[in-house]
């Protein structure tokens, strides 16, 4: 008889950090055991306790310093977790991640389908790529994000010749996280990019940085990276991706148009209302850099040719 | 209230006016200014500045409601360290928002409505810092030393706008802070409709008093 050899280690087979370390705790009380159990009924909840990401080098990284990993998980922009920097680390440490965490990717495609996180980053190898990241406010941070392109995935469901825009939506949960009035912006959170920017090989399909799982407070389990545009173009915590034929939402787009556009490239020509774009304050540096076209990144200028990008900001 | 209560209150009341400088120089120490210092420190001189604004216009309310006409002597004191944070912001403005970048900043003060306005009820502060003393008060007399001093409800209404406008999307501490800003001058408007009708006690300028204003 023909003894079937175990695929390879499931992600969510591996123990998670906290679990590892806590390991003596766990034999020293049943109580505690108990709860770590539960814990261990949920892949997603797993998936989110900081476990360990092998990834491969990638071309596209920077070799600029890497902004220290406390910063950038105590420094964070996600409304539904307070309008502060510093409360998503704090509100999501009380929050409930669904036991199953589901993307739904649908729309026009010849083969929509609902995956789990776990069958999402089989889907290609996991590279580490060193991403600069520009926020609209002017702060910028590197980061080592763990994901692979979008295309990936895209290719594999097959956009069908309507498809021109891919739709994202990010989870939404009222009784956990503060409503849109408090937030004030509509949510969910919705973004959206033109299919040829969505199949460029850097937007980044992400599930880790630093070396493991995304913290809930950086978008876990699941976000999109876009190093050439403003931060919050990089959804965090995907539940749906759809394909579709006219030009999505986007939440801060609707919400303030003339200060938020849907391309919202890094362009230090193109002020925001508010504020000059032209500078930005990377983070841990006392003093400021000049902001680049594309954030650097100028192999997506080909995305953009003939576009009047002071007109598409 | 004695001579000496009051030389110790008032000593209490300028500590009590540099603990938000200690705190902040304590979080420095600690290295807990966020992962962003440059703006932690530029919106917590902002905070104290509007804060310490609300304050001193408060005082006068609750010193006629309360019947407490020993808080006047407090007022001065509250001002000055509204401006002395509000220095202290604008040097952040400068220095950590800038670098001392000129062109920069005077495109900013032209262009941005927030920073506009945040500057100009800056500015209005500056003669009511310096005519602050009874020297001042003296020379200008209290009638007129009143009207100058009433420019702080401009600078009160400019630092709401300025806050209101800065933020991106979650407008409930500016709308808090302007509601209080909204209460305190609406008594002032509520009060003088009752008092006109009264004569007003004359004021004597003595070297260390400082005129009753509402």
């Amino acid at each position: 008889m023909l003894i079937k050899k175990p695929a390879d280690l499931l992600y969510s087979e591996v123990t998670p950090k906290s679990l590892y370390f806590n390991r003596r705790q766990l034999l020293a009380g049943v109580p505690a055991a108990f709860l770590a159990g539960s814990e261990l009924l949920s892949p997603t909840r797993r998936a989110l306790a900081n476990t360990k990401l092998n990834a491969a080098k990638s071309p596209f990284s920077t070799t600029e310093k890497v902004t220290p990993e406390d910063a950038v998980t105590h420094y964070n922009n996600y409304y539904e977790f307070g309008t502060g920097k510093e409360e998503p680390a704090e509100l999501t440490k009380r929050y409930k991640i669904p036991a199953q965490w589901i993307v739904s990717v649908e729309g026009d495609v010849a083969k929509p389908r609902k995956y789990s996180v776990d069958d999402l980053m089989k889907l290609a190898p996991l590279e580490e790529r060193i991403y600069r990241h520009r926020c609209v406010e002017r702060w910028s941070i590197v980061v080592p994000w763990i994901g692979f392109s979008l295309s990936n995935l895209l290719k594999q469901v097959e956009p069908t010749s309507d498809a021109k825009f891919v739709a994202f939506e990010t989870l939404y949960d009222s009784k956990q996280m503060l409503s849109p009035r408090e937030a004030g912006i509509p949510l969910p959170y919705v973004e959206g990019l033109r299919l040829d920017e969505a199949m460029h090989p850097l937007a980044l399909l992400c599930f880790g940085m630093y070396g493991e799982t995304l913290p809930m407070q950086d978008g876990a389990p699941v976000r999109m990276v876009l190093p050439w545009k403003y931060g919050f173009k990089s959804i965090k915590s995907i539940v749906k991706i759809k394909l579709v034929k006219s030009q999505p939402p986007a939440t801060w787009n609707e919400y303030a148009a003339n200060e938020y556009g849907f391309y919202s490239n890094v362009n230090p020509n193109r002020d925001h209302p508010r504020w000059s774009q032209k500078k930005e304050n990377r983070l841990g540096e006392f003093g400021l850099r000049n902001t680049l076209m594309f954030n650097g990144y100028n192999e997506v200028a080909s995305l953009y040719n003939g576009m009047d990008l002071l007109r598409y900001y | 209230m004695t001579r000496k209560q009051r030389r110790w209150s008032k000593v209490l009341v300028f500590l009590l006016g540099l603990a938000p400088l200690f705190w902040l120089g304590w979080r420095a120490y600690n290295g807990r200014l966020t992962a962003n210092p440059l703006e932690f420190v530029t919106h917590y001189t902002g905070d104290w500045t509007l804060r310490l604004i609300i304050i001193s216009l408060t005082i006068t309310p609750l010193r006629k409601s309360l019947n407490l006409p020993d808080l006047i002597h407090y007022r001065r004191m509250v001002g000055l360290f509204a401006f002395f944070y509000g220095c202290l912001h604008f040097v952040t403005y400068v220095w950590f928002v800038n670098f001392f970048d000129l062109p920069t900043m005077l495109e900013d003060v032209a262009k941005r409505r927030y920073i506009t306005v945040g500057f100009a009820g800056f500015v209005l502060l500056i003669p009511l810092a310096v005519t602050s003393t009874a020297g001042w008060i003296r020379r200008l007399g209290g009638k007129r030393w009143q009207r100058l001093h009433r420019l702080v409800y401009v600078t009160a209404v400019c630092g709401v706008v300025h806050y209101f406008w800065l933020v991106k999307s979650d407008i409930r501490l500016p709308v808090f802070y302007g509601l209080l800003v909204t209460i305190v001058l609406g008594w002032r408007l509520v009060f003088r409709r009752r008092t006109t009708a009264r004569p007003s006690t004359p004021l004597s300028v003595r070297k260390s008093a400082e005129p009753v204003v509402q």
